[in-house]
């Protein structure tokens, strides 16, 4: 039988640095001025240690779940990193990373996971949606937000996240494929951390790619080495300065491992091997960042003591005003619900009121 | 000013806010070119283009998703189901997003949208093109539910659903698309959301319905009139959250009620308004409130649909039950 070749692909896969923070090949320009280096290395530590310091506040008793980005943290710093003021970000419940650098503040994102909407309520990244917590509806917020940004004519890019697992979800295609179709400026990153709760990768998907699962769409799939931060920023650079300038939307998966429980309500030890873990601690983000500014002659351990020092300071502060934050009031229930409260509800407000916040 | 049907009412309505607000967006399965299946859409796509009258992909959640993100961008969105029964997967949207995103970020996005879908039975289509599930929505707080009756009211409370800054669930009876003709001035007035409207007065008996079925209560309430009974007929029109005020006004002054609908009996509209009067106005009854219905079965193909939409003899006799009671 002769046939013809009618579609092929390629996934290309970007990495600058090794787990020893060795660069692979030419580094781009800007992971060779160290102060931005330095400071995408403070930004993840800081996210470590606000991580910690929530994990903390849940099994204190001080804060409901939560779900930490462990090991991940180059993802959401590198994107955020090239992010500016003017993106949207349609956030998932692992994006403190992205939502850190686009603005939101530490105290909202404990407001949120303490159980309170006014955390949700950014005071800087006002177009930002609060976290998506049903898997995969936010893939389709993101192309909405960017069709609405491409009818006005604006050269904004819309940045959202998924884990591996929300990719087997029909709305990870729809959203990916209206975003082909009208060519929306979208930049969707796959956070693949090897485990959907308990689920590993073999049971999400038959691929030997998540990026590939653009290709479906007609959309240009990337691959990217999650842990290295010059990769991830370098890649968020090139799809987002695609997506501000018309070029479309691209799909970038990040290969990374989840150090972490999936949130403090889980045990990964009932499912995870520890051999695996092991060999994943040495490949993780931050260590491999220090080592490429050790090479560089731009850090030094007094630098990490004194960052140390400011960090834990700054994720206090925090955590103070995120305890000394107002507790919520009973009407608030009915007061966002629509621009006006139906007729039919005002009682049920007025009675809640009666009754006074517990 | 020209007698319209009601889908035309609708495809005036839409044209009015396109016309008018260039933040208006309309999108949908074969809503462009085809101007819809039913023609809802027709023309509007050659008269506002293909970028503000668009043809999605076939796949509801993505058309509700991206309405939701259409939205919080401050565009105001008109998504199109191409039937009810296909507006399931995106539910996941509509509830978990649509409805909720106001109040989850304290008034900061709002989702001013409306999403449309043709509903209920009695043109013998296929399976799953006849049920009425607007309890569905109306069990959920943040979205608002309408549905008009006839060309007029279509026309206004269209306007009102994408004039108003919250999703409003739009149920258009296509039984009755094409059924009668009103003389609609296209005047861009809007009729009220929230607001029950009293289409006949009557002192004897409150009739209590929406949709389609409010043709078959009106020819109720006409043959009534013949036999001494005068009813007063009160169509629902926002089906959430309800104006109970009218409803209960009309109770204190018949002192009976009967509900009609065409969805079945559980779990209903119906059910919550007569659970409303029950509360509020019990001691105005002089007789226990009656509901016709559609039954507590799946919806039957077309065969037995006429065996399971509520009919004017139905009305009848379930007025007339309630007139002897003693």
């Amino acid at each position: 039988m002769t046939t013809t070749t009618v579609a092929s692909f390629e996934i290309q896969y970007h990495q600058y640095l090794d787990a020893n923070g060795k660069p692979t090949k030419d580094i781009p320009e800007f992971a060779k001025d160290m102060n931005t280096m330095r400071e995408l290395y403070r930004d993840m530590y800081k996210l470590r240690v606000f991580d910690a310091k929530a994990y903390a506040l849940q099994r204190t008793g001080k804060m409901g779940t939560y779900p930490a980005s462990l090991g991940q943290e180059a993802i959401g710093i590198g994107y955020g990193d090239a992010m500016v003021k003017e993106d949207v970000l349609i956030p998932y419940y692992r994006s403190t990373g992205g939502l850190l650098k686009h603005g939101v503040t530490m105290e909202e994102i404990l407001l949120y996971w303490g159980g309170d909407e006014a955390g949700a309520n950014y005071s800087v990244a006002k177009e930002d949606f609060p976290i998506c917590v049903p898997i995969a509806n936010q893939i389709i917020h993101a192309s909405g937000v960017a069709k609405a940004i491409q009818m006005r004519k604006q050269k904004r890019a819309v940045v959202t996240e998924i884990g591996e697992g929300g990719t087997s979800e029909g709305d990870f295609y729809e959203g990916v494929n209206v975003a082909g179709i009208w060519n929306l400026g979208v930049v969707f990153f796959i956070n693949n951390n090897q485990w959907a709760i308990s689920v590993p990768t073999d049971i999400q998907t038959a691929c030997e790619t998540y990026a590939q699962k653009a290709i479906a769409a007609g959309v240009e799939g990337i691959q990217v080495d999650g842990n290295d931060i010059v990769a991830v920023r370098e890649v968020s650079n090139y799809a987002l300065e695609k997506a501000r300038n018309g070029g479309g939307p691209t799909v970038i998966e990040a290969i990374t491992y989840r150090l972490c429980d999936h949130t403090t309500a889980d045990d990964a030890s009932r499912y995870d091997d520890p051999k695996v873990k092991e060999q994943a601690w040495k490949d993780e983000p931050l260590v491999r960042l220090r080592k490429y500014l050790e090479k560089n002659k731009s850090w030094s351990d007094k630098d990490e003591e004194a960052m140390k020092e400011e960090v834990a300071k700054e994720v206090d502060a925090a955590v103070k005003a995120y305890e000394a934050a107002p507790k919520p009031t009973p009407e608030l229930m009915f007061d966002h619900l629509y621009a006006e409260l139906p007729e039919l509800t005002k009682p049920q407000r007025e009675a809640a009121i009666k009754r006074g916040a517990k | 000013m020209a007698a319209i049907t009601l889908i035309e009412a609708v495809n005036a309505a839409m044209a009015y806010e396109l016309e008018h607000d260039q933040d208006v967006v309309l999108f949908g399965e074969d809503v462009g070119k085809n101007g819809g299946v039913f023609r809802a859409t027709d023309g509007l796509q050659k008269k506002y283009g293909k970028e503000r009258v668009i043809d999605t992909p076939l796949a509801e959640s993505m058309i509700a998703g991206l309405a939701v993100g259409m939205a919080a961008q401050g565009m105001k969105p008109i998504a199109e189901m191409q039937f009810m029964g296909f507006i399931f997967p995106a539910v996941d949207q509509i509830f978990c997003h649509a409805a909720r995103l106001r109040h989850r970020t304290r008034g900061r996005l709002t989702q001013p949208m409306v999403i449309r879908a043709p509903y209920g039975g009695g043109i013998h289509a296929p399976e799953h093109h006849s049920e009425s599930t607007e309890a569905l929505f109306s069990h959920i707080p943040g979205l608002k539910v309408v549905i008009p009756s006839n060309p007029s009211r279509a026309y206004g409370l269209m306007l009102a659903a994408i004039r108003d800054p919250d999703p409003v669930i739009f149920l258009e009876p296509k039984r009755v698309y094409r059924i009668v003709k009103h003389e609609v001035e296209d005047n861009g007035e809007e009729y009220p959301l929230e607001a029950c409207f009293v289409d006949r007065e009557g002192s004897d008996i409150t009739l209590i319905s929406w949709g389609a079925m409010m043709h078959e209560t009106l020819q109720a309430a006409e043959k009534l009139a013949a036999e001494g009974i005068e009813a007063e007929v009160i169509d629902v029109a926002t089906v959430s959250p309800i104006d109970m005020d009218t409803i209960l006004e009309s109770v204190e002054k018949t002192g009976r009620a009967c509900i009609i609908q065409e969805a079945p009996k559980s779990g209903s509209i119906g059910s919550e308004i007569a659970a409303e009067i029950a509360e509020k106005g019990i001691l105005n009854l002089l007789a226990p409130i009656g509901r016709v219905s559609g039954y507590d079965t799946v919806m039957p193909y077309y065969r037995l649909e006429k065996q399971y939409m509520p009919t004017v003899d139905r009305i009848l006799d379930e007025v007339r039950t309630i007139m002897e009671y003693k």
